[in-house]
């Protein structure tokens, strides 16, 4: 009962799609309906034919029945030329405002959303999902109604013209329709299983192609061969499976409707021979037969796109209806431009509502101040920065910027105010220049230079052939892993915001560069709030505030020389990492006054 | 300049796939013929089909016959008297039963199989799709983006869905356009040439129809793979377009692709449906001959069984037309598929093991560059003459600015690229001439970028071996310091990563890598910049661990924390694609090159 009550729902918002496109909707309806009475008005042009030809044969008579029929059907391929357009015009716009609806709420799902979704699995929704309502479109609300209308004109007029034979071949009818009911229950499942494993073995796909370069480095090919081979081959059986319940199905409905045929003839013929029915009467019956066969034959068909339809249109709906619990209050207020006081009160958050990824952090940093963050893998740190930008809600506590609680800044706004150079970098398929641009719409090209510069990614751009327009493959491919590095640096310089996060952003990048890096930022970064994540102690030395992070805890907090005497994680990487270079440095002093200029 | 000031307007989908489309076309007959090959494996399946559909167009044809016979022979027969005709009705009419229920088996056994067919062709396409890609080699993907490689996996070989049925219910409309065509001859010369006049100029119609169709079924392939691939890049990039507020500007282009495609749709719809009236118009016109000089004809009221078994002959006659015109369509929109699946079947991979390429058998360890020069790209060479021993069992370094060309190295070792200048060596043996899946036996690598699946954390540091224990994963996890953290999840090794590892810290995805390199214990382990993203001191800890087993395996560690690589064997120092000093610590830094200038900026 629930079921068929959530199957209801989702249809009529499936229609609802094609609803707005009322005025193709309405013609394809009406052209439709015209056709088929253009159809159904043949077969009684060639009864009245036979009975003609029977009874007087006049020529002239013949001709304005033949030049009758060319008219119709005329009219009929007319009307059908636009029923087909127009109704394929209302799928394919339905799909297009579903996929642009998709595209929509998938770019402002927050990051707790796509943390749990493959690329792969949305993609099959996006795509395959889509073209099945589309054809539950254009063949099945259409043709739907359409063949209705085609049921009701027919059966009418065979019992008009006699309602005993009409009668006979019509008790056929719930039979077939029971069966197709049954039927359509039996497809629901196994459609909504085709669709799923069509989202796993696009995923496999998707994450093979991705990750194309550790599938070859570990000869992960075979492997990953036996994987897809098991979706896809999932995909077939079930399919085939569907296809053949469908084929058991519409055989059946052909074998009825011969049966019902073979009944007129039997019955009619005894109705002709005890004169209560003429012979072109008799021809018109079983020709009606053949044309109430179509609709017949059609609701097995129509039921099994829409049981389709239904089950891809959960999946749609599924995103469409996702809720973030990232959104704008209602009354947020718009922040043109920021100070950059930052507060962190008694934050924590867990992810998945489990175990807390980062607790009670504290800390409130003054404008233009210039914030590190340390610790090992897995502390938090990220999870830090992302709370800023409001990536993820938090779970208790709040965050304040410029004394303002961030949910009650429109998101918009917030993040225009705040630069963040992601860990996982990524880069897009696009030349050099519309990845650092990617920001801001046309910005100039000096400005990018400027920002390139700042990220010591003008001159490697500068020796690329194409300089600024050379390509850079998806996900930055043809780059090497510090120039994807620096891009992003780039492109968040460009930005120009008062809050800059740089989360771990010169991982890839050797001392050097790094170095240099480091000296364009510190005249970036005056006056702008700063948050800087790195494992290299060089970078951090310098802040204002240093938090070292452990297991979402802050456990030391202060700056580089509070911290070297806290005997504690600060103390002890510097030991590791730069003292061997101080006493290194100081034993080669004469070399490095040189190598430093 | 080419997209001056045009930032965010570029379309997607640039793919060299899509712009190869226009150069080797593959043509319509030689689609069928390769798809035929498919086909092949299921010959005897096949037969049954033709079979059946025989036999099923045989009842097809049968029907308006009796219909004729029932009519013309007892109902209109005045010459019988009643009781005959009903008792000849009766008679018939029982025949008539057994042919539908014949219709029915031959019917339902002709879609069955052909359904089964399919999907076992389809399944076979996409899987050989599959494997071919496996084989293609990095540069493929450097060309190529993921969304419209797979927009072939998936929409292109959807659309071949309906090949097979169509071929076999052609075949069928065809032997039926025949028996008619007889049957119809049989019962009336005349009327049947009358009625078939009008078949050329079906043929002329059809041919001018499908100069202009195929165009605009290959556009709309085309803008679908790019509204594909503007989906594909949008997801998978979405965190940078929040963070960047690029949101509204996606929407806008995202909604440009999207309609084009949607035009695109739109046009190809109209020219399907331009064929409807075209046919339509001719059935009736042959209808209307039949009408028109079948009446005259009529002349005893037995004739008019032949004139009804005309019309329900045309009826017919005009049912496989139509169907093979509204297939004309769907066959050309299949042939559009076809041809691109095969197009990307025919890319030959660059690198490929040569025949009777042996395998790689005890391999000590020992690799060697002799004057290796690559370019991705001809014109802008990466790498030029680099010659360097590394001796079994040694743990060289190699450090370099950023673009030097490092990562491209041990590319190079692992043969995702061809070194396009010089060879490199494995044992003394040239690695082009060593078998390509057996190098990964040996050789393991832990890359700059981790990557990690969607599946358990277990699965992940096993990945393809699949007779690694669960004591050895864990084993290699402790190793590189990440059991502690998995084991402190909810469901340790159980745990599901989703997908590239979102929901586990960079520097956490970094450790798995690195423990799915160990795990098989590899002869040579590569780790670049494998800790990059980790603390110093897990760091240390990691390499206290490694020193252990790297113990008899050869290591080639890319790092740019110099604290990651002082306690190498030999540092190798590259600049700008050419190694300029090696040495150990302590001598690079005294020598005053490059190397020292780097340790001084810590
Ligand atoms: N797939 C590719 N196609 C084209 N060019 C590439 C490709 N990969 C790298 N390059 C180019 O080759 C050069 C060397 O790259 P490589 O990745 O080897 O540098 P690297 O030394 O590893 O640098 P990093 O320290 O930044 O990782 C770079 O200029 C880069 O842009
Ligand atoms: N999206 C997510 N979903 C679920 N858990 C997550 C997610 N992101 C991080 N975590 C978990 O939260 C904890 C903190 O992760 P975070 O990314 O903040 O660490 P980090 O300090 O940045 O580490 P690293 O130095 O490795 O980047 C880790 O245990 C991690 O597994
Ligand atoms: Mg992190
Ligand atoms: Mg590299």
């Amino acid at each position: 009962m629930h079921q068929t009550d959530r199957s209801s729902k989702i249809l009529a918002r499936l229609i609802g799609y094609g609803w707005r496109h009322k005025l193709h909707f309405f013609g394809a309806l009406l052209t439709m309906v015209a056709s088929t009475f253009t159809v159904m008005v043949i077969p009684s042009l060639l009864g009245i034919a036979i009975d003609e030809s029977v009874s007087s044969g006049s020529k002239s008579d013949l001709l304005r029945l033949a030049l009758l029929i060319v008219f119709v059907s005329l009219l009929r391929g007319l009307f059908s030329y636009a029923h087909s357009y127009l109704s394929e015009s209302v799928s394919q716009r339905s799909a297009f405002d579903l996929r642009n609806d998709i595209f929509t709420k998938l770019q402002g799902l927050s990051f707790a959303f796509h943390d749990k979704q493959q690329t792969g699995n949305l993609m099959s929704r996006a795509t395959s999902d889509i073209d099945a309502v589309k054809w539950f479109m254009s063949m099945g609300v259409i043709r739907g109604l359409s063949t209705i209308v085609m049921f009701f004109g027919v059966s009418s007029l065979m019992l008009v013209t006699n309602w005993r034979l009409a009668l006979i071949c019509l008790v056929f009818v719930p039979i077939v329709i029971f069966r197709a009911i049954h039927m359509s229950k039996l497809l629901r499942s196994t459609w909504m299983n085709v669709q799923i494993e069509t989202g796993h073995m696009t995923t496999v796909l998707q994450e093979n192609l991705t990750g194309m370069k550790v599938v070859k480095g570990f000869g992960g090919g075979f492997y990953e061969a036996e994987r897809f081979a098991n979706r896809a081959s999932a995909v077939s059986q079930l399919t085939y499976s569907a296809t053949r319940l469908f084929a058991s199905h519409s055989s059946l409905m052909v074998l009825i409707f011969t049966l019902a045929t073979g009944v007129i003839l039997w019955f009619g013929g005894r109705e002709v021979v005890n004169d209560r029915l003429s012979f072109g009467e008799l021809g018109a019956f079983i020709l009606w037969m053949g044309l109430l066969a179509m609709p017949i034959r059609m609701i097995g068909w129509l039921l099994n796109t829409i049981t389709r339809a239904v089950a891809s249109g959960q999946r749609i709906f599924e995103i469409l209806d996702a809720e973030s619990p990232v959104k704008d209050r209602p009354g947020a207020i718009e922040i043109s431009s920021i100070k950059g006081h930052v507060k962190f009160d008694s934050v924590s958050i867990a992810y998945d509502g489990k175990s807390a990824a980062i607790k009670d952090v504290e800390f409130e940093v003054q404008p233009g101040q210039l914030v590190a963050i340390l610790g090992s893998s897995g502390s938090g740190k990220s999870t830090v920065v992302h709370l800023i930008p409001r990536f993820y809600e938090v779970t208790s506590g709040s965050i304040q910027i410029d004394g303002h609680d961030i949910r009650d800044i429109t998101i918009h706004s917030l993040r225009k105010n705040i630069g963040i150079v992601l860990q996982d970098v990524f880069v897009f398929g696009a030349t050099v220049r519309d990845n650092i641009a990617y920001g801001v719409d046309n910005a100039p090209l000096e400005d990018v230079i400027t920002a390139s510069k700042i990220a010591q990614l003008h001159d490697s751009v500068e020796s690329f052939p194409q300089g600024y327009d050379t390509w850079v493959g998806e996900r930055g491919i043809t780059l090497s892993g510090g120039q994807r590095q620096r891009l992003a640096i780039a492109r968040t310089m460009l930005l120009n915001p008062p809050i800059l996060i740089l989360d771990d952003s010169t991982s890839s990048v050797d001392v050097g560069t790094e170095y240099h890096i480091q000296q364009a930022l510190s005249s970036v970064i005056q006056g702008r709030t700063t948050f800087v994540i790195a494992h290299r102690l060089s970078t951090v030395r310098k802040a204002d505030l240093i938090l070292v992070l452990d297991k979402g805890r802050v456990v030391e907090s202060g700056t580089h020389d509070d911290l070297l005497e806290q005997n504690g994680f600060y103390q002890r990487t510097y030991e590791l990492q730069l003292k061997p270079q101080e006493q290194l440095a100081t034993s080669e002093n004469v070399n490095s006054s040189e190598v430093r200029q | 300049m080419i997209s001056g000031g045009m930032g965010g307007m570029r379309q997607w989908g640039r793919s060299g796939l899509d712009s190869e489309q226009e150069g080797d076309r593959i043509y319509d007959h030689e689609v069928i013929v390769r798809l035929m090959q498919y086909v092949k494996p299921y010959w005897p399946k096949v037969l049954i089909t033709f079979i059946t559909i025989l036999a099923y167009t045989g009842t097809i044809m049968a029907i308006p016959w009796f219909v004729q016979m029932i009519i013309g022979d007892y109902i209109s027969n005045q010459d019988l008297s009643t009781p005959e005709i009903l008792s000849g009705l009766d008679r018939l009419v029982a025949v008539y039963v057994v042919i539908a229920v014949i219709q029915y088996i031959t019917n339902y056994t002709h879609l069955r199989i052909m359904a089964f067919v399919s999907q076992q062709i389809l399944y076979s396409l996409r899987f050989d799709l599959f494997k071919h890609l496996q084989r293609m080699s990095m540069s493929f993907y450097d060309r190529n983006e993921v969304g419209s490689v797979m927009s072939r996996i998936q929409n292109d070989v959807q659309q071949l869905q309906e090949f097979v049925s169509i071929v076999i219910v052609t075949f069928g409309d065809i032997l039926a356009l025949a028996g008619i065509v007889g049957v119809m001859l049989y019962m009336d010369v005349g009327l049947a040439l009358i009625t078939l006049s009008v078949v050329p100029l079906l043929f002329v119609t059809l041919i001018i129809w499908q100069k202009f169709a195929r165009q605009a079924f290959v556009r709309v392939r085309k803008t679908v793979a790019s509204v594909n691939s503007g989906l594909q890049e949008n997801i998978s990039g979405v965190r940078v377009v929040q963070s960047m507020s690029r949101e509204q500007t996606n929407i806008r282009r995202f909604g440009r692709a999207n309609y084009d495609s949607l035009d695109a749709n739109l046009q190809a719809g109209r020219f399907s449906a331009a064929l409807i009236p075209s046919v339509e118009v001719l059935t009736a016109l042959s209808l209307a001959l039949v009408v028109y000089f079948g009446g005259i004809m009529v002349e005893t009221p037995s004739d008019v069984g032949v004139l009804v078994a005309f019309a329900l002959f045309i009826q017919r006659f005009f049912d496989p037309v139509r169907n093979l015109t509204m297939q004309y369509g769907q066959l050309q929109r299949a042939m559009v598929s076809g041809s691109r699946i095969f197009q990307l079947l025919d890319i030959k991979p660059d690198i490929r093991s040569k025949e009777g390429a042996s395998k790689l058998v005890d391999f000590s360890g020992n690799v060697r560059f002799e004057g290796v020069g690559f370019h991705y790209r001809s014109g802008s060479e990466v790498l030029t003459d680099v010659n360097l021993n590394i001796d079994a069992g040694e743990t060289v370094a190699l450090v370099g600015p950023t673009g030097a060309g490092k990562t491209t190295i041990v590319s190079l070792m692992m043969r995702l690229y061809d070194a396009t200048d010089g060879r490199i060596l494995f044992d003394g043996k040239d690695i082009r001439d060593v078998d390509l899946e057996s190098v990964s036996d040996f050789v393991s690598f832990v890359p700059q970028e981790p990557f990690l699946f969607s599946s358990s954390i277990e699965d992940n540091i096993r990945y393809n071996r699949k007779d690694i224990q669960r004591d050895q994963v864990v084993r290699a996890a402790e190793l590189v310091g990440a059991h502690d953290f998995i084991s402190n999840l909810d469901t340790g090794y159980d745990t599901h990563v989703s997908e590239r590892g979102v929901n586990l810290s960079l520097g956490q995805r970094q450790l798995i890598c690195f423990a799915r390199a160990l795990v098989a214990k590899p002869k040579v382990l590569i780790l670049d910049e494998a800790t990059a993203n980790i603390d110093t001191p897990t760091e240390i800890l990691i390499q206290r661990g490694l020193n252990e087993l790297l113990r008899g395996r050869t290591a080639v560690i890319i790092a740019h924390r110099l604290s990651t690589i002082r306690s190498s064997d030999r540092i190798i120092v590259i600049d700008n694609g050419t190694i300029v000093e090696t040495g150990k610590h302590e001598y690079l830094v005294d020598k005053g090159g490059l190397y020292s200038k780097l340790s001084n900026y810590s």
